[in-house]
């Protein structure tokens, strides 16, 4: 009777009982977990999250002054710098990160396990968020100091929202492009990198996008940054409202708009795209 | 004919190098990338510049912009080639260690591979030169062009590019993280410092010796002096020096270049060699 009870297996230890709700958190937590630490125990993100970054700033910033640039513009360059740490964040380690998955063999292991991929993926992304924002904020924070940069917030609670919306329809483009990657082989890191510089661009991250005609610039606005970018320089610049491309209530109302439609569209998406990749094959292809 | 083990690494690897970068993708596909990438980093350029001076593209500053960010394609393109080949055979396609068991020489196979982004570079090169020629007035009249001093300036730079990539590359065989993106890194942080978009003169006295020990400086003020010498000389940073004098510091600064790299690639080999990293696979 002993023996048979010493066989009976244990009652499982309580993480590995979660479901529902709780799962998806612990899977939120579980993915974000290795992009909060993991990049932080790797210090040479200072020189290639930091630095250099910065030293592109530079560039902006002295050409700005070579061409006697009025001394505003200097800020958007510091801003529009620290904001391509998260257009490079979505690109690389959310939309991309799907493909990358699969090269190394980990996509199928999500599909595998019982949580939902909406929860990894937001997972990444609120790792990737937090990882980034302290970039950011550093680039900021350096950036300021080197070149003069002073700020003058008009709205603190406003600057806030602005920023969390921007973040939430950022990264949930994010998510949803993913999704597309699911299909992608080799082309997947071209396409990502053929991104790249055009948002740069579109979404003004060295210029007010007011400079822009109008249909270009509202063409523009479908890319999170170009907003949430436009509306905090306007609220952290004494001059940035005469450079405004639109009311900072509207881009906020515009952000939330965004925001619904990249969520629910990456949870589509998603759905689609990973019946699609199982019918097709391609979660466990490798084509190099 | 018997070629030497260099050559046929080199050829092999060029080859090999262009069959990676051009068949991801249709020609359509390929065409479009080629011409939308390059011209939207040159349009940045041209928003901020018109944005600030109303469009005064006749300034000659526009055209020592527009030139020298063009040109600056180069950079980017051959010293990644060079250094993203050692991450792209040992991580991605897993193959860096046979190609160090086979008869190939490496630094030979790597220059080679950073050939074919010499390649696509040009494309993107002649595309963002015609765009500012035929929209933009980039005041470049082909009959003008000092074809002679344009060429040798080219090929010294291409070379000079490629040694820093080696350097790069060599460095490579020892990182994992962050190894593959050292030669955008590396030609990023370079184009604040070379006077790519922007006289030197604009740089704070204390960042100007960076500028003035880097090859890339001279090489991008012969180009411009070669395509449209007389708006390159209206800046007084390298006025002083004739066209022969830049060429001897550029081949100058390129043999420094050179042999640092040689040397760097022998130690980083044998370390890399030592501590077993050659068929390393990070995952990163």
């Amino acid at each position: 009777m002993d023996k048979l009870i010493s066989r009976t297996p244990a009652p499982l230890p309580a993480f590995q009982r979660l479901t529902g709700w709780r799962l998806f958190i612990a899977s939120v937590i579980g993915r974000s977990y290795p992009r909060v630490v993991g990049m932080q125990r790797e210090k040479s993100w200072l020189l290639f999250d930091v630095l250099l970054p910065l030293l592109s700033v530079a560039a902006y910033v002295f050409i700005y002054r070579a061409i006697k640039a009025p001394a505003e513009y200097v800020g958007f360059v510091v801003i529009g710098g620290a904001m391509t740490a998260f257009w490079l964040n979505v690109l690389w380690s959310m939309s991309s990160q799907l493909y990358w998955e699969k090269q190394t063999g980990n996509l199928a292991l999500y599909i595998i396990a019982p949580n939902s991929m909406m929860s990894i993926l937001l997972g990444m992304a609120l790792g990737g968020m937090v990882s980034t924002t302290l970039r950011a904020l550093m680039i900021i924070t350096v950036g300021s100091w080197m070149f003069g940069v002073t700020y003058a917030v008009s709205s603190f609670w406003q600057l806030l929202l602005v920023f969390t919306l921007t973040m939430t329809a950022l990264y949930g483009m994010g998510m949803m492009t993913a999704s597309v990657f699911l299909l992608l082989s080799r082309e997947a890191w071209h396409i990502a990198n053929l991104a790249q510089e055009p948002v740069y661009l579109a979404s003004g991250f060295y210029f007010p996008i007011r400079s822009f005609p109008f249909w270009v610039a509202a063409g523009a606005s479908l890319i999170p940054l170009t907003m949430g970018m436009d509306a905090i320089r306007q609220l952290v610049f004494p001059s940035g409202a005469s450079l405004g491309f639109a009311s900072v209530s509207f881009e906020i109302a515009v952000l939330c708009v965004l925001c619904a439609l990249f969520l629910a569209g990456a949870k589509l998406l998603l759905d689609y795209m990973e019946k699609l990749a199982i019918r097709e094959g391609r979660l466990t292809e490798s084509r190099r | 004919m018997q070629k030497s083990e260099t050559l046929r690494s080199f050829l092999i690897a060029t080859w090999l190098g262009w069959q990676i970068e051009s068949n991801w993708a249709d020609p359509f596909l390929f065409a479009i990338y080629s011409i939308v990438k390059p011209l939207a980093g040159a349009s940045i350029l041209v928003v901020m510049y018109s944005i600030i001076t109303g469009g005064a593209f006749a300034n000659p500053l526009f055209p020592y912009m527009y030139l020298g960010n063009a040109f600056y394609i180069y950079v980017g393109a051959v010293m990644t080639g060079v250094s993203w080949a050692v991450i792209d055979d040992r991580e991605l396609y897993r193959t860096l260690k046979y190609i160090y068991v086979a008869p190939v020489r490496i630094p030979a196979y790597l220059l080679g591979r950073g050939v074919s982004r010499f390649l696509t570079g040009s494309l993107s090169v002649l595309i963002t030169v015609s765009a500012g020629v035929l929209f933009l007035k980039v005041p470049l009249d082909i009959t003008t062009v000092d074809w002679g001093l344009f060429l040798l300036s080219l090929f010294m730079g291409i070379v000079m590019l490629g040694l820093m990539g080696l350097l790069l590359g060599s460095l490579s065989l020892l990182f994992a993280n962050h190894a593959g993106f050292i030669g955008e890194a590396a030609a990023g942080a370079l184009f604040t410092f070379s006077g790519a978009v922007f006289p030197i003169d604009v740089l704070p006295a204390f960042l100007r010796p960076v500028g003035y020990m880097m090859p890339i400086t001279y090489w991008l003020e012969l180009i411009r002096r070669s395509l449209v010498g007389g708006v390159a000389q209206t800046f007084p940073t390298l006025a002083a020096f004739s066209n022969l004098q830049l060429l001897g510091i550029l081949a100058a600064l390129s043999a420094v270049f050179g042999i640092i790299s040689f040397y760097s690639f022998r130690i980083c080999d044998r370390l890399a060699r030592e501590r077993g990293l050659i068929d390393q696979t990070t995952n990163y």
